[in-house]
């Protein structure tokens, strides 16, 4: 497959990426050429092959369900917000 | 390693290493630097060394740290715009651990932006240059700290690994470079990139300092839960490998390998025969897709992983934003490289619904297939062989214009990432041009300290 324009803008979108119109073509060309490269998979025969998703064998993992100290304060995490007021983080006007 | 003691001044160590960074600034080799606090903190040790206190394993010894390690100490950049002004509230576990045996940061070390890239020049920061020379890469993406032990600044450097960011660089640079079995060292507090894949380890001039440093980052940590219990307990020198045999991966010779390079590894073979290992060549057909897997498997993640700067809760919130969509939008178009933005794309693309089955899918499968050539390896060798990048350093520059020549510098690391292996850079030599040239050993899971005595025994020989 080859990547249209829209293709871009709309992986953009999903992204939440700003693109401006100088950016489309070079995405486009770079994204063809990655997509086109990872496409070879197509050759391997994956029949009956079970997904690998993490490479151990592990299972959940279970703690007692008990409330563990943490290295940092809500003044220490609100401080890290762009901006905040009476202890809450601010944004703007939503509804 | 030279440990502070009774004459040996953890303000010397401390102050030699910050003497040597001044000398090589044009290098670029660190974000930021940590002189203040790292010699208040040589001070406090030498005081305690005079009153006979106990110091640690570490006293005194001057560590770069990849600027994705979160610490007190300064801002964690992950040389992305987007972060240069995060201090974080949080120290990483293995930063915790190595401060506590009283090793000291003495300067925070540049990278591609979030680790995305072999060469160090996507870092937001300017690129950092190449230990042996300076018109090449350092390579990437934990080029700073691998050039800070090259050049002397420092006597280990943590890095982290996710498709060879810390092998490459050290074969660039003449070094020793870790990636350790996957869940070995907790991630807690590195910024995440792939997670599946990200691995914590460092870069040393010795195999032992190597293991030194990793026995006591490693181990189980309540705060990863895919950290496994601590299993770096032994003597490299009481190490015995069980078949004496190591595979040559014939296909990593084949076209696009630098001539010199492949000789160099050749080499490298015939010294671990001349230590008493056979050395036997085999083929791994699947090699070939190794890389077409990572390059699903990783933007996938990635595009996760960089959901959550939204800037609302940390990190940059782009002045123009008005609305919700929009401070999302303009925070990370203004914050992230071009090559994070291309990841996420690409990420975004192979989960997108229509895609999904057709690439992401089908490339964890894939990876099952690759899992399953190298348990068959590991019937047969104790370790495998090959080189760990098809070429030496390239000129700053050189890839920068078309990202799938860049990532082709990966087809040989990725392999052992996506199986979780633990695998080495060892340095094995100099092209005519003088430039570093590593080999790789790769192991099975949970093999890491065979690889460092095997390495040793031909350091030593």
């Amino acid at each position: 497959m080859s990547i249209t324009r829209e293709d871009v803008l709309h992986l953009a979108e999903l992204s939440r990426l700003e693109i401006s119109e100088e950016e489309i073509e070079p995405l486009k060309k770079d994204l063809d050429g990655i997509i086109g490269y990872i496409s070879q998979l197509n050759e391997l025969d994956t029949d009956g092959v079970e997904p690998t998703y993490q490479c151990f064998d592990m299972q959940n993992v279970w703690r007692e369900d008990e409330i563990q100290s943490f290295e940092a304060n809500r003044e220490d995490l609100l401080n890290l917000a762009p901006d905040s007021e009476n202890n809450q983080i601010k944004v703007p006007k939503v509804l | 390693m030279i440990i502070a003691d009774k004459t040996t001044k953890a303000v010397d160590l401390v102050q030699a290493a910050l003497d040597q960074a001044e000398k090589y600034k044009d290098h670029n080799i660190f974000i930021s630097l940590n002189a203040e606090k790292a010699l208040a903190r040589a001070k406090e040790i030498d005081e305690k060394i005079a009153r006979g206190e106990e110091v640690g394993k570490l006293a005194g010894v001057p560590y770069a740290l990849k600027d994705n390690y979160s610490s007190h100490d300064g801002n964690t950049t992950a040389a992305a715009h987007i972060l240069d002004s995060y201090h974080s509230p949080i120290t990483a576990t293995a930063v915790e651990r190595i401060e506590a045996e009283g090793a000291i940061m003495i300067g925070r070390a540049n990278l591609d932006a979030f680790a995305h890239g072999g060469s160090t020049e996507n870092s937001y920061f300017g690129a950092t240059k190449n230990a042996a020379d300076e018109t090449r890469v350092a390579g990437g993406s934990s080029g700073g700290s691998a050039v800070s032990v090259a050049l002397d600044v420092v006597q280990f450097a943590l890095g982290s690994d996710t498709g060879g960011s810390i092998r490459q660089p050290a074969s660039f640079n003449g070094v020793y470079g870790i990636k350790p079995t996957f869940g070995a060292v907790s991630r807690y507090g590195v910024v995440a990139m792939a997670s599946s894949t990200d691995t914590m380890g460092c870069f040393a001039k010795k195999a032992e300092d190597v293991d030194l440093v990793m026995s006591i980052m490693s181990g189980k940590d309540a705060k990863d839960s895919t950290s496994l219990e601590d299993y770096w307990t032994k003597n490299l020198d009481e190490i015995q490998p069980a078949k004496k045999k190591i595979g040559l991966i014939r296909d990593c010779f084949g076209d696009g390998i630098n001539p010199e390079v492949a000789e160099i590894v050749r080499n490298y073979a015939k010294k671990l025969e001349a230590q008493g290992y056979e050395i036997e060549e085999f083929d791994m057909p699947i090699l070939k897709y190794g890389l077409a897997i990572y390059y699903v498997v990783q933007p996938a993640e990635v595009a996760s992983n960089l959901s959550r700067y939204d800037g609302i809760r940390y990190a940059l919130r782009s002045k123009d934003a008005k609305g919700l969509d929009d401070i999302y939008t303009k925070s990370r178009s203004e914050g992230f490289m071009k090559e994070n933005k291309r990841r996420i794309m690409i990420g975004n693309f192979v989960l997108s619904s229509g895609f999904y089955d057709a690439y992401y899918l089908k490339a964890q499968k894939a990876r099952t297939l690759l899992i399953n050539a190298y348990n068959e390896a590991f019937e047969k060798y104790d370790a495998l062989l090959c080189p760990v990048a098809p070429t030496p350093a390239f000129k700053l520059g050189e890839k920068t214009s078309d990202p799938l020549t860049m990532y082709l510098e990966d087809a040989m690391t990725v392999p052992a990432s996506m199986a979780g292996l633990p695998a080495l850079s060892v340095p094995a030599g100099e092209t005519e041009d003088g430039l570093p040239v590593g080999a790789q050993l790769i192991g099975q899971r949970q093999s890491d300290q065979l690889l460092l005595s095997i390495a040793k025994h031909c350091e030593e020989a």
